[in-house]
């Protein structure tokens, strides 16, 4: 049982969360993720670690309501239980200083991204984050991407915010304009795929954060697999970032639907 | 046989029971037949397939057992229980004490008693099975009556515990050898706490072995008895994940017990296997057993197929294909590459399976799937084999029957070809030796490993085995573990 701390809405759709889990909150490093479970009927379903804070012993989750788990956790209010959580799953990003690193968030996809961005940061790197939604209410954490990035670039769908266009346009624009070492795209699955054709196209190296379906998230079930380079994975005890231009997005994206 | 066994044998009311009845007539009674639900009742419900025997059954059982000068039935089961003394205990009315006989070497004997492969074990080594040539004493069937009279009872003996010795004990993982070793070093006075991955206690006990063989409520009053010696619980947890190796020291825990199992599914690697529809077993099973995906109340999703093919021949697939004709599946078909007399699989499971009405296909291995435009699986190329020279497994071998192929159609694919040792342990541990296979190196006699500190059993030492043999570990382990730290070498 980890109890909810503080609840706040970033958006229609989009919750932030911060829970008690101090086990977790002291372990975690960026990249990684819990699983969680509403209910004793309730399904288990990852949510990346968004931040930590270990004195306080919480960690922040930002949940964007999809479907009939996420609703259940978004209706939880500050003193509400999480009946179980259990983590941090999944390798920990590879964080060095690579020089200048692209960090591509869509959507609530920016969220698992803010501690990889802020990570990237501290180890040196020129990082240029570039955030896209399809309109302005749907951006995201635009002030804590800020605070760790050497620039900040917005793309919306509709044009209502920051410039018009998809997020591969942004990060096109940043690769034509100077070298680019590392690519990291967080988003959903469609986005990431396109970005990874357009960062292959230029020959950057590029990470994505892979968001299959998941039951244990231990390794034990296969549910999470992926097709990398040929091979199959288990995105929960391999991943959750693989090299993007490994990945095979058609299948991931087709597997996606399993259950709808 | 031991002095301890002669001694038993030896008492005055052995000699009673014996002498009540002519060996001629013992071995004259038939073995009993276990009372079943209806294979077309059960195959659309949960419930337990095996009703247990009555106690007038259970009587007419254990009068079969000659209770032989040399009970070779021990030296077939791996905890050696004292197999005529419980049953003679039951011959004479006396089930409570039945009970506690097995108690005194079995953790879990209402478990084993429902899961042990007894034909295998306890029963090939009775006198009946190696000299009379007749069916076996239903050990099991008697244990499972025993230990079910005990929990029926409400009496369950909760066993007496040696003061507390304050010392900390953890155990990784809630299997049948995390819970035995857990039961004895508790009985010792130890402070043990147990560390579970997933939310819920019982390994492969909770997630894997369908209710309608092992009803949860069993599982779930083992581990009460365990809460109420004293043993704490920490569901959600995972030893080198939440909590590390490290942080367990400086926790001041004085000795490790690794029984993390054999988590990881195999799969094929063949063309289409990450199609729609086609699953590993764990996930199967876990979704139904664990997350109770059939419950229409439940959140977890589950497939349903209607044309069901389950790949493998041992007690898991024979699991998972049983638990697919439950859901519903018109077609629920068994496909394996030997032929039925190679099936790991337990003859009781796969008796069962047949009367549900499950296909065997035997002597066929899937070498490619195909699916819908959605990425759904719709048929499967089956490649016909036949039995070659043993391998080293002694199995006669499989090979191809070049060009003898056929397609079948399926809506669904549970992939059952066994499992490897779960790597989250030996990834995150420092100091103890591991194979090549993943699996956790032990001295065979203690079940410590290279590190002093930290001792290992079960699927995680022996890559995929049985329910008793991974008690008999945990048990194995607690009395070299009692014994290391009261007189360290
Ligand atoms: C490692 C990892 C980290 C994640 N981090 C976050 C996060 O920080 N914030 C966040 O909002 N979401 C995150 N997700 C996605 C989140 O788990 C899913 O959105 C959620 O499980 C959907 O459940 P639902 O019942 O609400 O939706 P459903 O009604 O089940 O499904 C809605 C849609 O989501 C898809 N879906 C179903 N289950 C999953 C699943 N487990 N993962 C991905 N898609 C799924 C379905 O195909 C469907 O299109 C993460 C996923 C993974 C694997
Ligand atoms: C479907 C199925 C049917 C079977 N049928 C039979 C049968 O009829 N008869 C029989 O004798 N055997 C049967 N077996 C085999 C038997 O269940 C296993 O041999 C036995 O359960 C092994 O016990 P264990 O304690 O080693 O591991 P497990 O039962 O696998 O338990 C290991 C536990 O450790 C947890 N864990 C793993 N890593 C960590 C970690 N790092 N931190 C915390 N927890 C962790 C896991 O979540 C799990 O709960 C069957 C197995 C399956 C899968
Ligand atoms: S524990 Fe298993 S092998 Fe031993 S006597 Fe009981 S059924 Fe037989
Ligand atoms: S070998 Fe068979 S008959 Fe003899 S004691 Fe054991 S169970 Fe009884
Ligand atoms: S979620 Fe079960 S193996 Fe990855």
């Amino acid at each position: 049982m980890n109890k909810i701390i503080a609840k706040e809405n970033f958006s229609e759709k989009v919750v932030r969360f911060e829970v008690e889990a101090p086990l977790i909150a002291k372990s975690r490093k960026a990249g990684h993720f819990v699983i969680v479970r509403v209910g004793k009927k309730g399904e288990r379903v990852p949510y990346t670690i968004a931040a930590a804070n270990p004195q306080a012993g919480t960690i922040t989750l930002v949940i964007q309501r999809v479907g009939r788990s996420s609703e259940k956790i978004c209706q939880l209010e500050v003193g509400d239980y999480i009946t179980d959580m259990v983590g941090p799953l999944g390798k920990a990003t590879h964080i060095e200083n690579f020089g200048t690193v692209v960090c591509a968030g869509g959507g609530v996809g920016v969220a698992p991204m803010l501690p990889i961005i802020e990570a990237m940061k501290k180890a040196g790197n020129r990082v240029i984050s570039v955030l896209a939604a399809r309109t302005k209410e749907l951006i995201i954490l635009e002030e804590q991407v800020a605070k760790y990035s050497d620039e900040v670039i917005i793309m919306t769908d509709d044009g209502s915010y920051g410039e018009k266009g998809l997020i591969t346009q942004g990060v096109e624009k940043v690769i034509q304009r100077e070298k680019v070492d590392l690519c990291v795209t967080i988003g959903p699955a469609i986005m990431m795929k396109f970005v990874a054709q357009l960062t292959k196209k230029y020959e950057v190296p590029t990470l994505a954060s892979l968001n299959t379906i998941m039951v244990d998230g231990t390794g034990m079930c296969g549910a999470c697999r992926v097709t990398v380079g040929g091979k199959t994975k288990f995105v929960c005890i391999d991943g959750p970032e693989f090299d993007a231009h490994q990945v095979d997005f058609d299948e991931m994206l087709m597997r996606l639907k399993a259950y709808n | 046989m031991s002095e301890y066994l002669q001694a038993e044998r030896a008492q005055e009311w052995r000699e009673i029971q014996r002498k009540s009845m002519k060996n001629k007539d013992r071995t004259a009674i038939p073995r009993v037949k276990m009372p079943e639900v209806d294979p077309e009742v059960r195959s659309h419900t949960y419930d337990e397939v095996n009703l247990g025997l009555t106690e007038a059954l259970a009587l007419e059982e254990s009068r079969r057992c000659l209770d032989c000068v040399d009970p070779t039935c021990i030296t077939g089961c791996p905890v050696e229980i004292n197999i005529p003394k419980f049953i003679k205990n039951i011959e004479r009315g006396d089930y409570p004490e039945a009970a506690r006989t097995l108690k005194e070497t079995s953790a879990l004997p209402a478990v084993c008693g429902r899961v042990c492969p007894q034909e295998r074990q306890c029963e090939s080594q009775c006198f009946y099975t190696l000299k009379l040539k007749k069916e076996p004493v239903a050990i099991g069937h008697l244990e499972r009556f025993a230990a079910d009279y005990e929990r029926n009872s409400g009496q369950i003996s909760i066993p007496a515990t040696a003061a507390a010795n304050g010392i900390k004990i953890a155990v990784v993982g809630s299997g049948p050898a995390g819970l035995a070793f857990a039961g004895d070093m508790v009985k010792l006075g130890y402070d043990v706490t147990v560390f579970e991955a997933l939310h819920e206690l019982g390994g492969v006990l909770r997630y894997g072995i369908p209710e309608f063989r092992l009803p949860n409520e069993i599982v779930d009053i083992e581990i009460d008895g365990l809460s109420k010696m004293g043993v704490k619980f920490e569901t959600n947890c995972i030893v080198g994940k939440t909590i590390s190796q490290e942080d367990l020291k400086e926790e001041g825990f004085s000795g490790i017990f690794v029984g993390s199992g054999a988590g990881l599914p195999n799969f094929m690697n063949i063309p289409g296997e990450n199609l729609i529809g086609i699953m590993s077993c764990n996930e199967y099973l876990t979704r139904v057993n664990l997350m109770q995906a059939a419950d229409p109340e439940s959140d977890t999703p589950v497939y349903k197929g209607k044309r069901v093919a389950v790949i493998g021949g041992g007690n898991t697939a024979m699991d998972a294909v049983r638990t697919a004709r439950r859901l519903g599946a018109e077609k629920a078909m068994i496909v394996y590459r030997r032929s039925e007399e190679e099936m790991p699989a337990r003859v009781e499971e796969i008796k069962h399976a047949k009367e549900e009405g499950i296909d065997f296909f035997t002597l066929h291995n899937p070498i490619r799937y195909e699916g819908d435009e959605r990425g759904r699986v719709q048929r499967m190329l089956l490649q016909r084999m036949q039995l070659g020279e043993p391998d080293q497994s002694g199995r006669r071998r499989p090979i191809a029957v070049e060009g003898d192929t056929l397609w079948l159609e399926v809506d669904e694919v549970i992939v059952s070809v066994g499992v490897s040792p779960n790597p989250l342990i030996p990834q995150t541990f420092s100091g103890m030796e591991i194979t090549a296979w993943g699996t956790i190196v032990v001295n065979n006699n203690t079940m410590q490993t290279a590190d002093e500190m930290i001792f290992a059993g079960g699927d995680i030492v022996r890559g995929g085995a049985t329910v008793i043999l991974a008690m008999g570990d945990g048990r194995k382990a607690a009395k070299s573990m009692h014994a290391h730290l009261t007189h360290p070498l």
